[in-house]
């Protein structure tokens, strides 16, 4: 039997990073899972809702309930979207409740659903993971995505010192406090650069692209990486980035 | 007065005052180091007791149960008070208090006071109160007596000097307490030593000391002060009357409702299993202690904090300090970047609901800039013992501040706009092409400046250049 689920590409990663949401069709396939890309997805309205615009987060929010309304399983590649869509959506609008019920972040659909930790991998790096708050703290995904990174192979997992401590993005916080989002970059920054890793990985682009834009400002050599893409890296097809 | 309830006058925006405090590298540092020493302390204190969860749930069930039947137990509090000797006095705003507490100490003949650390008395500026009555207050807590010599502001709930290192503090006492030596050292040992034998004094000459409360029982009319140093504990016993300014919120219902905070506070506040010196007192007792005591009931904001449906659980803190010490912004730039006696997380959400009347616009808009002052990352909310949801009360006062925007404030036409946007397939697929342009001020997949409001952005990170196809551009050319 397989599986029918949704993506949820969320619309940072579908502008700005359609490899992760790639990567995560070719995995999830690679897993028996049939994967439909609802078209007539935007933004799940996260940005306003954080941001006190309330009336219209919940515009976003029916919006997104009505594409996803056909399905059984909807799978964001963050954190962030998938926990403003199961946390705070019955807040906004009864007709999201089911949809709310129904969506995942990556790392739970695959262990929590789909019940698989060696997603068969390869990897050949020096990778440390970040967690996100919202993963951490809304989701409470825990351990899921270290134990899929324990099980790529050839990949060497490095332990992130202060790794619970928040990057510093935060939506629009990284605009209306830029100097306080900076500091805080600049301690996540000091701690990836101690493990010695090539590749910071998290569930999260949003993430990934505050600390990755601060990682390249600085030349550090050191690249940001979905998830997603490392756990779709396989042997016979090695990650790459399309130029 | 230089102040206002519960902010300081003159305080700039929270981003503002955030931007002078980053840049000093000795608070940094200070900081930084203690709460990450705080913050491994608790998690180990808190992992000692199996049933933590359900503690912290009981204690938000009391409260809750406290906030909703205000008026029986206050009444009943007031009654047994009463009943045991003491005098009750009501206050609906810092001014009332100030003024009734003033009125105590000229009545008892004194110009001089001892204090037991009290945020309630912070608050509303009773100190700068007395000094203009005439009276002047010595605060008896260590921190709180840098702070005081140090004519400096508070920085954190529990140890307010914690923004102060040891090579300062023995420059502030070398300076300002009196009979302190000139050859004193950065030892704690001796910093101690001075400040017990500047006190000892205080104590054995004042006539009455003021006090903040903990909690307060209503069945019995018993007041609580917890604290670790015992100098409380004399200015409680000592003098001969005892005044006690206690916000609305801090009665519980009976004995057994005060047994889960004495379990809750010290291990969140402290990360000790037991506090070290509790007190607890009921009115007068013949021959032992205060010959008379005052408690006088605070709303200043209170009661209309508690009209907000979301916002009213904000009243449920027990100032234990928890979700400072894990804030990723407070432990960057400290305590005093919140312009008030409540900073961090619990400030972000207390002060701008205690301080909404006010009319002094700059106050005003230090108010609307603390709900913004957090990435909601949530560590406040995982540790807070009595389960405030701290980014909820964040959102939903942003959504205050935004309500009261013009429709036509810069961000919100962005927003209305981005919103109109992506509620449209068709136009948010338009919107995305007209991102491509980007791909031109690209470098090596990186775009390194934009103009403002992007510049914001661009000061301290990179923008990835767009693709040059979209997720959903691709879907539809090889799936859809
Ligand atoms: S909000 Fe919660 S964690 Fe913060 S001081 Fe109050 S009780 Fe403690």
């Amino acid at each position: 039997m397989t599986t029918r689920v949704a993506l949820m590409a969320t619309c940072l990663t579908d502008t700005f990073f359609p490899d992760t949401a790639r990567a995560v069709v070719r995995l999830l396939e690679r897993l028996g899972c049939t994967v439909e890309f609802p078209p007539a997805q935007t933004c799940c309205g996260q940005m306003h809702y954080n941001t006190g615009y309330r009336r219209q987060a919940t515009t976003l929010a029916r919006h997104t309930a009505r594409t996803f309304a056909d399905y059984d399983a909807v799978v964001a590649p963050s954190g962030s979207c998938a926990g403003m869509v199961r946390d705070l959506y019955p807040g906004l609008h009864r007709s999201t409740v089911r949809v709310a019920g129904r969506t995942y972040e990556l790392s739970e659909f695959l262990v929590d659903v789909l019940g698989v930790e060696d997603v068969g991998a390869y990897f050949p790096h020096r990778v440390t993971y970040h967690p996100t708050c919202h993963s951490l703290r809304m989701l409470g995904v825990g351990e899921k995505p270290l134990r899929l990174l324990r099980a790529v192979r050839g990949l060497e997992l490095v332990e992130l010192p202060a790794a619970r401590s928040c990057c510093g993005f935060g939506g629009t916080f990284a605009l209306k406090n830029a100097d306080t989002s900076t500091a805080m970059l600049a301690d996540k920054m000091r701690n990836v650069l101690d493990t010695g890793a090539r590749v910071l990985t998290a569930g999260d682009n949003s993430c990934l692209m505050h600390i990755g834009g601060g990682l390249t400002r600085l030349n550090t050599g050191v690249r940001t990486l979905h998830l997603a893409e490392i756990l779709a890296s396989t042997e016979e097809e090695p990650w790459v980035a399309t130029p | 007065m230089g102040r206002n309830p519960v902010t300081w006058l003159g305080s700039p925006t929270f981003p503002t005052a955030a931007r002078t405090a980053l840049a000093d590298v000795q608070l940094r540092g200070n900081l930084a180091h203690a709460t990450g020493t705080i913050r491994t302390k608790r998690e180990a204190a808190v992992g000692e007791l199996p049933d933590w969860e359900r503690l912290r749930r009981a204690g938000e069930a009391i409260k809750d149960d406290v906030l909703s039947n205000l008026d029986v137990y206050l009444t009943r509090l007031e009654a047994a008070v009463t009943a045991r000797g003491g005098v009750v006095h009501w206050a609906r705003d810092a001014a009332e208090a100030n003024e009734i507490v003033l009125g105590l100490v000229r009545a008892a003949g004194a110009t001089e006071v001892v204090k037991v650390k009290s945020m309630a008395t912070a608050e509303i500026g009773l100190n700068e109160a007395l000094e203009a009555g005439g009276v002047s207050a010595i605060e008896t807590d260590l921190a709180e007596l840098i702070v005081q010599l140090g004519e400096d502001r508070p920085s954190h709930i529990l140890v307010p000097a914690i923004h102060r290192n040891r090579s300062e503090i023995r420059d502030i006492f070398r300076a300002t307490m009196p009979g302190a030596s000139p050859s004193l050292s950065d030892r704690p040992a001796e910093l101690a030593e001075a400040a017990r034998a500047h006190l000892r004094r205080k104590f054995l000459s004042a006539q009455v000391a003021i006090s903040g409360a903990n909690f307060a029982v209503a069945d019995t009319g018993s007041v609580v002060v917890v604290e670790s140093e015992g100098n409380g504990r004399m200015c409680l016993t000592l003098p001969r009357t005892l005044i006690t300014v206690m916000g609305l919120e801090k009665v519980v219902p009976s004995w057994r409702d005060l047994e889960v905070f004495l379990q809750l506070l010290p291990r969140s506040s402290t990360a000790e299993r037991m506090n070290p010196y509790t007190s607890v007192w009921s009115g007068v007792t013949p021959g032992d202690g205060p010959r008379e005591f005052h408690l006088v009931l605070l709303d200043n904001g209170r009661t209309a904090t508690l009209a907000d449906r979301v916002g009213r659980q904000a009243l449920r803190c027990i100032r234990c300090s928890a979700c400072l010490n894990v804030c990723p912004v407070y432990e960057r730039t400290g305590g005093q970047a919140y312009g008030s006696v409540y900073p961090g997380p619990i400030g972000a959400i207390l002060t701008p609901q205690l301080g909404a009347g006010t009319d002094d616009p700059g106050t005003a808009s230090l108010l609307r800039s603390l709900p913004f002052a957090s990435s909601l990352c949530g560590a406040c909310y995982e540790v807070c013992p009595v389960r405030i949801d701290i980014p909820e009360v964040l959102v939903h006062l942003r959504g205050r501040v935004v309500a009261e925007k013009p429709a036509y404030a810069p961000e919100a036409v962005a927003m209305a706009a981005a919103s109109w946007v992506m509620v449209s397939p068709r136009r948010f697929r338009f919107a995305q092409r007209l991102l491509g342009p980007l791909r031109l001020l690209a470098r090596r997949g990186r775009v390194r400046r934009l103009p403002w409001p992007a510049s914001l952005w661009t000061d301290s990170r990179d923008v990835p250049a767009p693709p040059r196809e979209t997720f959903s551009a691709w879907w539809r050319r090889n799936r859809g």
